[in-house]
């Protein structure tokens, strides 16, 4: 894989046996992957110099620490407050219903990844949803359902040309 | 400084907490997650009690006295925050205390108790897990985990091995080895650490007592018993006797009444390790061999250099520890000495160590059958002999059986840290100099510091050495050998602080008070010794000019001694 | 760009190895030494040019906070360079932070030489080519487009175009920390340092000593904006007398309540602000290193914090002997991981030594053993953008606006059910009121006003009935919620406070830390008797589940007390404070719940039925397709019917239906 060969830079960058360092090199690590394998965080131990499950522990208290690859579109429900009293929960009811998967989850196809953040602090077009940071505001059931429709083709599409 | 407590007047030392403070004037503050020489975490919150102004209640574990703060320890408020508590912690516990192994010795249900626990005041979704039974050692239950991080702090600060640790976040949190893997395939040592720092039943011994008792039950086979040093200072506990409470004739009486066809003392073998151990040493210091010597009668040690250390696993002793050595002897020198097919024989070690288990497990320790064929903790014992309707208190005391019975001071020791290289210096003295030495007692070596260290001039010889205890305290010794500065000719380690006393198959709780105790009877068994070096061993000189030859020889070598692996660190 | 490094005249020797003390006065005030008058007027030329008070082409800023690109503005951007290059006009488009009006964006200002500033809102790309030939080649305003002038210009006919500061979203607001928010160019550290940047910093490190600069923001009566309010120069003091060889000073910008947006529009639209005062405050303390622990979530406002530490160290103002004064102090950006308790100091320094952020017991509090065990100082973005303000314009006058106990100002993200969302940032002692109703132009489509959340999941929601209360840390303490960072979430009559109180326990319940049993078990506990509360009946299983539900409700407030009482940290003391505030205030609310089994604002998806208006439907069929469940059953061309049984009330049904003909009740 190419990917592995870029390994170095990310270890390269932070001193060893720095156990501060361990949440930036998991964010690189991430970055790099779009997920943490379980090797990479094995890696990461031996280079921080601490064992493997205190690496395993802090990157699961993080919301933004993931342990299976993204979809190619991953889109961040936002659960702020004042998307909540504007009906957020329902967006995300009916993005679940149309995607089939609930949030945190994948679709099979390795195409939308929905999950839920605290709050994006785009509270003045709420509710808001952003797919791979491209924020769509004051969605509602029906805008959101034909949002849906053209990520959809146009994955369809990338699939045709892949 | 004063501090009023409950109303009335007592004295502090600056720096203390309310908790040290409370404890020394008796009055009892429930903590779960508190661990005394540890710093507090302050997780559970049981400890909490009301300081005057301070606004919220406080917790006692971690709140420092000032000159003149108003304590109490025991309002309504105080009272109804524990309560709550307690009630929401039986709220997400499986409520099967009828079946836990833990029943009647858990400190959950001793609060639940305490504080009245009626009904279940909140219902809602409990922690689903599955248990975790893939290690030979330890079996861990996460739906009983409450939580308290006494195992991850030992793992982590005492040991230094963190196999496990706290995972996600939240009411998903939940105590796991890395990755969520199961325990065996992770480097756990099996020190049983955190068995003994459970306040609950979430970590426990994998129990050995059904295959014990149907060997028992089983008229075709011949089913010879041992007993670790440390399993007799020990077993009294569980029966309510004071910690320390010598019971050896005791314990071989309740092991005959079990069924036991014969019952030897793993002390006589521990003076044949000192035998083989110390001849290895002394080979090694005359042909420049590699130094300094590891011992290797710690399984959990053992498996803990084998996965961080592999660099240097030629420094440990090639011994067998002593209850391998006597399984070894037991299915040939005995079994042919009174005529017993060695395949019909079942070698039972009754140890006050969950890493016994796994060790017996090895398959290079033993040949055509296993030198040991089960490993029955401390806690598993007692339980054998309750079951029996045994009342040990009333039993007589009884000798063990011949000729694997009989042991010498040194062997006695073994159960506490620095007891082999105690007994392995009477034994090397006496081998360079012709001699015993004047003083049996190296008071540099005793008590339960972690790293303890000598220098013993034996004839002309100076010999450095060191005992270590909690596997965090070999560390930095390690590092030295690996950089080649060790001054060190010989090191004893043992993986539980204080050695076997306070081994993870040890009675529930252990505190440092009754492992001071133990380790006190221990000394007091070697004290009242007839002979008190292992080499003063009449039934291990016998074995030598009967059976084994020379100390390290051929037949030697082949029965007690073994050799290691390097294991990966994952 | 970033002249000032290198307009100045022939003799200045001023770098970043080797500063100069007058370099910040010689920017602003002109220069200080030699006697070139050609550079002199050079300089006052760069200064007036960076001011917009005197340039030969037209400028444009473009509003590109969060809130602008979220609607649309990179594209109104690329859109407008394109259309300036089409019509081969010199223009020069500047992005800049969010100016607070949320509600109006995108917002376009136009400069036009020698004409007060245009501002234009609610533009999109569309709205581009028009922007561009009326306003910038014919120098006329488009009025449809129009939200305000800078100032009145009667020469080219714009007398009677309303003024910006006197719209009603700006008049009542005091704009001080935000003063640059939205008018300069975050990027540029000349634009800071022209309107007086780096000031506040100079006036300290030339003649002041450290003990009184602590002294200095006690008389200023600044207070911590994270939340508790504690008097920062007391903080101050005790980092200060803790003898260590090393202090850290931590930048808690890990704005994490949902619905608080204050930090991130500070450190998009005026990163050199917060900087600046993060600078003092280690000088005060005698900290050499800082962090600013900021959310992942944020990323251009790291991207534009990694540019001003960046410039900052070039211009001498950060790194080895600052300005010359011989303080060593540098800092570094750490990124958040994502989680709310991070907001915690203990918790946050746990984080940045590289663990679980879990909180510890204090004392020792982070002043005396802090980050890596040595004394710490934590302050969040805000007061340091406060701490700038106060040695800015000097304490004496900072204390001269808010109230007797609650000095200067408080920035509030104003957002949920209001007309005019968006930042705004006012003195202390306004009420509620004049927030809500006149800056914030009250609620949208003529519906009634019902509770405004202040303080985020910590904070407490407050019903008209106390909507006059003064907005400071004790009158608002008095009235069960409390200052927080400053989110501010207004509702109507269609939310519902018990679902509002299980919004905020789901969502403290999620960021929990896990580490303490109160926080951890009983915020589950109080979450699923709230769930209980608006499940619908239909779900009961059994009397036993009925009993559960009447069970909660009565051991919910010992409950709540409890966490309250017992909590680890401050967020699971005061996890329980949306669930204790909404119960005093509306109480009658949870009780329609768990008696009549009826939410009164209609919000509860469970407590309603959803029936067909038989005279409404003509049997088209379309919702019993749209149907998950196939719970709405009928023949072609005849009135349809939804059994309830099966239904759950996913809304499809009415979201589909042409005629109106669903009932929802």
């Amino acid at each position: 894989m190419t990917k592995q060969q870029h390994m170095p830079e990310i270890y390269g960058k932070y001193p060893k046996k720095d156990a501060s360092c361990l949440i930036d090199l998991l964010q690189d690590v991430q970055e790099q992957f779009g997920y943490l394998p379980d090797s990479e965080m094995q890696q990461v131990a031996k280079h921080v110099d601490i064992p493997v499950s205190r690496v395993y522990g802090v990157a699961t208290f993080y919301n933004q620490f993931r342990f299976q690859p993204l979809g190619k579109y991953v889109i961040k429900v936002c659960r702020g407050t004042a998307c909540h009293v504007q009906g957020s929960l329902g967006i995300l009811t009916t993005l679940e219903n149309e995607l089939g998967i609930k949030a945190g989850q994948t679709t099979k196809d390795l195409m939308f990844t929905i999950e839920t953040v605290a709050c994006i602090g785009a509270c003045s077009i709420a509710p808001v949803i952003a797919i791979n940071d491209e924020f769509h505001g004051g969605l509602t059931t029906k805008s959101l359902q034909k949002l849906l429709r053209g990520y959809q083709k146009r994955s369809a599409k990338d699939e045709v040309t892949a | 400084m004063n501090i009023t407590l409950n109303g009335h007047t007592c004295w502090a030392k600056p720096g203390e907490t309310i908790l040290d403070v409370s404890r020394r004037e008796g009055v009892n503050i429930p903590t779960l997650c508190h661990m005394s020489d540890f710093s507090p975490t302050g997780s559970c919150r049981l400890c909490t009690v009301e300081v005057e102004n301070a606004g919220s209640l406080v917790p006692a574990c971690a709140y420092p006295v000032h000159e003149g703060m108003e304590v109490r320890t025991n309002s309504p408020r105080v009272r109804r925050a524990r309560k709550t508590i307690i009630e929401l912690l039986i709220a997400n516990h499986p409520q099967d205390c009828l079946f836990c192994v833990r029943s009647g010795n858990c400190e959950l249900q001793k609060l639940t108790q305490e504080y009245g626990v009626r009904t279940h005041r909140y219902e809602g979704e409990r922690r689903r897990a599955r248990i975790d039974i893939a290690s030979p050692a330890i079996e861990r239950d996460p739906e009983k985990c409450i939580l308290c991080g006494r195992c991850v702090r030992v793992c982590h600060e005492v040991q230094h091995v963190g196999a496990i640790d706290f995972v996600h976040r939240g009411f998903k949190s939940a105590v796991a080895p890395a990755l969520e893997r199961s325990l065996n395939t992770v480097p756990c040592v099996d020190c049983g650490q955190c068995v003994v720092n459970c306040p609950v039943g979430a970590l426990t011994e994998k129990s050995n007592q059904k295959p014990v008792w149907e060997a028992i039950n089983d008229p075709e086979r011949f089913v010879v018993v041992q007993v670790a040093p440390a399993v007799r200072v020990a077993l009294g506990e569980e029966f309510g006797a004071e910690p320390g409470t010598v019971v050896t004739g005791k314990t071989v009486a309740a092991l005959r009444r079990l069924g036991f066809d014969r019952v030897f003392d793993t002390n006589f073998s521990a003076d044949l390790t000192i035998i083989e151990e110390a001849n290895e040493l002394l080979g090694r210091l005359k042909n420049e061999g590699v130094t300094p010597m590891l011992t290797s009668c710690s399984p959990g040690w053992v498996k803990f250099i084998e996965h961080y250390y592999p660099d240097l696993l030629g420094n440990l002793s090639s011994c067998k520890s002593p209850h391998e050595m006597q399984g070894a002897l037991l299915k040939s020198y005995y079994a042919q000495k009174i005529g017993v097919d060695p395949s019909r024989m079942y070698v039972v070690s009754v140890m006050p160590c969950t890493a016994k288990k796994y060790e017996a497990q090895r398959p290079e320790l033993g040949g055509a059958y296993a030198d040991v064929d089960a490993v029955i903790t401390t806690r598993e014992l007692a339980r054998m002999i309750r079951v029996a309707g045994i009342d040990f208190f009333k039993l007589p005391n009884e000798g063990f059986d011949d000729p694997l019975g009989e042991s010498t001071g040194a062997g006695a020791i073994f159960g506490a840290a620095g007891g082999v290289m105690e007994a392995a210096l009477r034994t090397a003295h006496f081998y360079l100099t012709g001699s015993d030495m004047k003083s049996l007692t190296f008071a540099p070596i005793r008590g339960l510091d972690g790293v303890k260290q000598a220098d013993v001039r034996i004839g002309d010889f100076t010999l450095k050495v060191a005992a270590v205890s909690g596997l965090k305290n070999i560390k930095s010794l390690l590092d030295d050998m690996r950089d080649g500065t060790s001054p060190f000719h010989f090191i004893e380690v043992m993986a539980c602080p204080g050695g076997c006393v306070n081994g993870g198959g040890q009675p529930l709780p252990t505190t440092p008070e009754k492992v001071r105790l133990r380790t006190e009877s221990i000394y007091q068994i070697d004290r009242e010794s007839p002979r008190r070096c292992s080499h003063r061993n009449e039934s291990v000189q016998k074995l030598y000019a009967e059976f084994l030859g020379e100390p390290n020889g051929h037949t030697a070598h082949e029965l007690l001694h073994t050799h290691y692996v390097a294991r990966d660190e994952f | 760009m970033n002249a000032f490094s290198s307009i100045c005249f022939e003799n200045c020797w001023h770098s970043a190895e080797k500063p100069c003390p007058r370099f910040v006065d010689c920017v602003h005030g002109g220069q200080q030494c030699g006697d070139a008058a050609q550079s002199a007027e050079r300089l006052a030329r760069y200064r007036r040019e960076l001011l917009l008070e005197e340039h030969d082409t037209p400028v444009i800023l473009v509003g590109m906070g969060t809130c602008g690109l979220a609607n649309g503005a990179q594209v109104l951007h690329d859109a407008l360079v394109a259309e300036c290059a089409a019509r081969e006009l010199t223009v020069s488009i500047i992005p800049v932070g969010c100016v607070g009006y949320c509600a109006r964006e995108v917002i376009v200002d136009v400069k036009l030489p020698g004409r007060p500033r245009i501002s234009y809102c609610e533009v999109k790309a569309a709205d581009i080519p028009a922007i561009v030939e009326r306003t910038l080649q014919h120098g006329e305003v488009l009025e449809e487009k129009l939200l305000g002038v800078e100032s009145r210009d009667a020469e080219a006919g714009w007398q009677d175009y309303p003024l910006l500061s006197e719209l009603p979203f700006f008049a009542k607001q005091r704009k001080i920390n935000l003063e640059n928010c939205g008018v300069t160019d975050p990027e540029n550290i000349d634009q800071y340092l022209v309107r007086g940047g780096y000031r506040a910093l100079t006036s300290v490190l030339n003649g002041r000593e450290p003990q009184e600069v602590i002294d200095d923001a006690l008389v200023a009566g600044l207070r911590g904006r994270g939340g508790g309010g504690f008097p920062t120069g007391k903080k101050w003091q005790f980092a200060r007398d803790t003898e260590a060889d090393k202090k850290y000073l931590i930048c808690n910008a890990d704005e994490g309540d949902p619905g608080a947006f204050m930090d991130r529009a500070l450190l998009e639209g005026d990163p050199h602000r917060v900087v600046e005062g993060m600078i003092v405050a280690a000088y005060a303390i005698g900290a050499s290193y800082g962090y600013i622990y900021c959310r992942a979530e944020y990323p251009l406002a790291i991207r534009r914090l990694e540019k001003t530490l960046q410039s900052a160290r070039e211009y001498g103002l950060l790194g080895k002997n600052i300005l010359g004064s011989g303080f060593d102090f540098d800092m570094r950006i750490k990124k958040g991981a994502g989680a709310f308790v991070c907001g915690e100091e203990t918790a946050l320094m746990q984080s940045i030594e590289g663990r679980r952020g879990m909180p510890r017991p204090r004392p020792p509090f982070p002043t005396t053993a802090g980050l890596f065990g040595k004394p710490t100082v934590i302050n969040n973005v805000e007061t340091y953008a406060n701490v700038t303000t106060v040695f800015k314009y000097g304490p004496e006058h900072y204390a001269g606006i808010g109230t007797e106990s609650s000095k200067g100002t408080k920035i509030f993200a104003l957002s949920g059910q209001v007309c005019n969302v968006g930042l705004v940032e006012v003195p202390m002692g306004v009420t509620l009121r004049e927030i809500v109703f006149d800056i914030g132009g009250g609620i949208p489509g003529g519906r009634k006003f019902k509770a405004v959340q202040i303080g985020g999941p910590s904070g407490g929601a407050l019903p008209e009935s106390v909507i006059d209360t003064p907005v400071d840390y004790e009158s608002l303490k008095e009235v069960g919620a409390m200052m927080g960072s400053g989110g501010l979430v207004v509702m109507d009559e269609s939310t519902c406070m018990v679902d509002l109180a299980k919004y905020f326990m789901t969502f403290i319940q999620s960021e929990s830390c896990g580490k303490c049993i109160p926080c951890r078990e009983g915020t589950k506990r109080l979450l699923e008797t709230l769930e209980r509360l608006s499940r619908s009946h239909r779900d009961e299983n059994s009397q036993e589940d009925a009993l559960l539900r009447f069970q909660g409700m009565v051991y919910l407030e010992r409950l709540a007390s409890v966490i309250k009482d017992t909590s680890l940290c401050g967020l699971g003391q005061t996890a329980a404070n949306p669930v204790l505030s909404t119960l005093h205030y509306f109480r009658e609310e949870y009780e329609a719940h768990l008696y009549e089994r009826h939410c009164p604002a209609g919000a509860c998806k469970e407590l309603l039925t959803y029936t067909i208006d038989t005279d409404k439907c003509n049997g088209c069929g379309l919702c019993a397709r749209k149907c998950p469940q196939d719970a709405i059953i009928g023949s072609k061309r005849q009135a349809h019917y939804i059994i309830d049984e099966k239904c759950i009330r996913c809304d499809q049904c009415r979201v589909n239906c042409n005629f109106d003909a669903i009932c929802v009740n």
